[in-house]
């Protein structure tokens, strides 16, 4: 997950003779806060359907409504001796076996299973465990957010994120152009495109608001500050927005990944390991 | 023959990828068992304990409380539902007429309470939100006696750092005896208004799914620390030699002694 506030000083680096210019686009402590936190998500994901799959089901409001989840993945037996995976939203149920419901443990057998073993921590069923894991590095994911957030303000990078009125009106425009995979060249590469604004902004909000909802799922949090139950809309409901706003994540983590693989993979990858970015002048031509 | 070239490179990536992947995961579930990594990964519970135990103050902060209009229809029974030790069922079958609970450790005044002697007490009453470890909750009507007010009738003596509750079931079959239940919770929570030793649930006598005769509450904590079938209570100074010296049932099986998350 890489929200990284671009540390673009266009004074660095004239143009090479082969029409590239260099400039330090990623500062050590964005890049640093970037692996850190590319690491945690990775392990509090997988953690985190561990931890779903002890109780497979997502309900809203205070309580759970066991006969009725917004969803459900469970088992259920087949006309033979086998079992089916089945995933049921709002009412809906869909047979997914071998993923969602029942899926195939170490030996090959089709288990019940919420999320299979591949997407968890530990691979096995093992809650205590997925939850050592997940406040581990729920501490590290914080205490990470907290430097790099420090950083955005002090050193003003929050205006990288922030888009302009005739940015958001261009917003058509620069899909048109995402979608012919034209990126940005020259000047114009020198800070952020809308949509990468958008993308990182909403991030940006959307890993702060999965901590509270975390948080909220927390019965010692809900005495200390019973106003965030309220505002999640009850215990049951925060842990739906946890679950919801982490395949948001998981969204824009897939997005990210194939933007940087079409975008200048290399190029992507040691500016965000070395600070360096190599902005080629000009516009190709379509 | 360059389009298979292709092809089998990208397969060759998949599979560095997949390999890579699998090769993680397999880390991830051996990094799980270690000794030294799992004390690292452990660690972060003492974190959360202090952080939580910091944001409460004033320590007495209580858990949201709810209206008769929020109970849950079906509140989910979890671990025993219907212990079949030989004591309990005998106790069980004299509705718990000749049952008493035993009150002693590191008191001055070791005691004994029967049903009717607890019911005499002070009692509060609290419709809360019960949290499973597993994620799913239930609102229930809870009465009972708080614990604070009948552990200083008991006299704790200055030595006196944890709350131990011994149950009559046993929720696994273990050579040692490790399998019987029991919790540990810390004066913090012994002394906190909305502690108590619940007798009714729903105003109705706590059914045996529950716990009957009587259970724990500890509302700022997931339910596994709400003992249920509570025999005896007893003022400790450490866990170390009770069960598996972690401090409860599921603690010794790899749960957080401190369950404020």
């Amino acid at each position: 997950m890489s929200v990284s506030a671009s540390e673009i000083s266009p004074n660095v680096g004239a143009p090479h003779s082969d029409g590239r210019r260099i400039i330090y686009r990623h500062t050590l402590l964005v890049r640093a806060t970037h692996w850190i936190n590319a690491l945690c998500f990775v392990l509090l994901l997988m953690s985190g359907l561990q931890i779903f799959n002890a109780h497979p089901a997502l309900y809203w409001g205070a309580q759970s409504t066991f006969d009725k989840p917004l969803l459900a993945l469970t088992a259920q037996q087949g006309s033979d001796d086998s079992i089916q995976g089945v995933t049921t939203i709002f009412g809906k149920s869909f047979t997914t076996t071998g993923i969602l419901g029942a899926s195939r443990d170490e030996s090959g057998q089709l288990t019940e299973r919420g999320f299979p073993s591949w997407m968890t921590i530990p691979s096995y069923q093992d809650l205590a465990t997925g939850r050592r894991w997940h406040f581990f590095f729920a501490w590290l994911l914080v205490l990470n957010g907290v430097v790099y957030v420090t950083n955005l303000f002090a050193r003003r990078h929050l205006k990288d994120f922030l888009p302009s009125g005739r940015e958001l009106r261009a917003i058509p425009a620069s899909i048109r152009e995402h979608a012919r995979l034209r990126f940005p060249r020259g000047d114009e590469a020198l800070h952020y495109n809308v949509l990468q604004k958008l993308a990182y902004l909403s991030v940006i909000v959307a890993l702060p608001l999965l901590v509270l909802a975390g948080l909220t799922m927390s019965p010692a949090i809900d005495a200390a500050f019973p106003w965030l139950v309220t505002l999640f809309g009850g215990r049951q409901a925060a842990r739906t927005i946890h679950f919801i706003m982490a395949f948001y994540l998981v969204g824009f983590v897939i997005v990210h990944i194939v933007m940087v693989l079409i975008s200048g993979f290399l190029n992507n990858m040691i500016s965000m390991i070395t600070g360096r970015y190599a902005i080629e002048e000009g516009r190709r031509e379509a | 023959m360059k389009r298979e070239a292709i092809l089998s490179r990208r397969q060759m990536l998949t599979r560095a990828a997949m390999g890579g992947a699998a090769l993680g995961l397999a880390g991830c579930d051996r990094l799980s068992n270690a000794t030294g990594s799992r004390s690292v990964l452990d660690a972060a519970e003492n974190l959360t304990r202090g952080a939580q135990r910091a944001l409460l103050a004033p320590r007495d902060a209580l858990a949201p409380e709810y209206g008769p209009a929020d109970l849950s229809p079906g509140f989910k029974p979890n671990g025993s539902v219907d212990p079949d030790d030989p004591d309990y069922v005998q106790a069980r079958d004299e509705h718990f007429v000749n049952w008493k609970l035993g009150i002693g450790g590191l008191v001055d005044k070791p005691t004994q309470l029967s049903l009717a002697d607890l019911r005499q007490l002070p009692a509060r009453a609290q419709i809360t939100r019960h949290d499973c470890v597993e994620g799913w909750s239930c609102i229930g009507k809870w009465k009972g006696a708080p614990l604070g007010p009948i552990l200083t009738a008991a006299g704790l003596k200055p030595s006196a750092r944890y709350i131990a509750f011994y149950c009559a079931d046993t929720l696994e079959q273990t050579l040692d005896g490790t399998g019987q239940y029991y919790e540990t919770i810390d004066l913090v929570d012994a002394f906190h208004p909305q502690t108590i030793l619940a007798y009714d649930m729903n105003d109705e006598p706590l059914p045996v799914a529950h716990g009957a005769p009587l259970r724990l509450r500890v509302e700022r904590q997931l339910g596994y620390k709400m003992a249920k079938y509570v025999m005896r209570i007893e003022a400790i100074e450490s866990f170390d030699k009770m069960g598996r010296g972690r401090g409860g049932f599921w603690e010794d099986r790899g749960y957080e002694w401190y369950a404020g998350i």
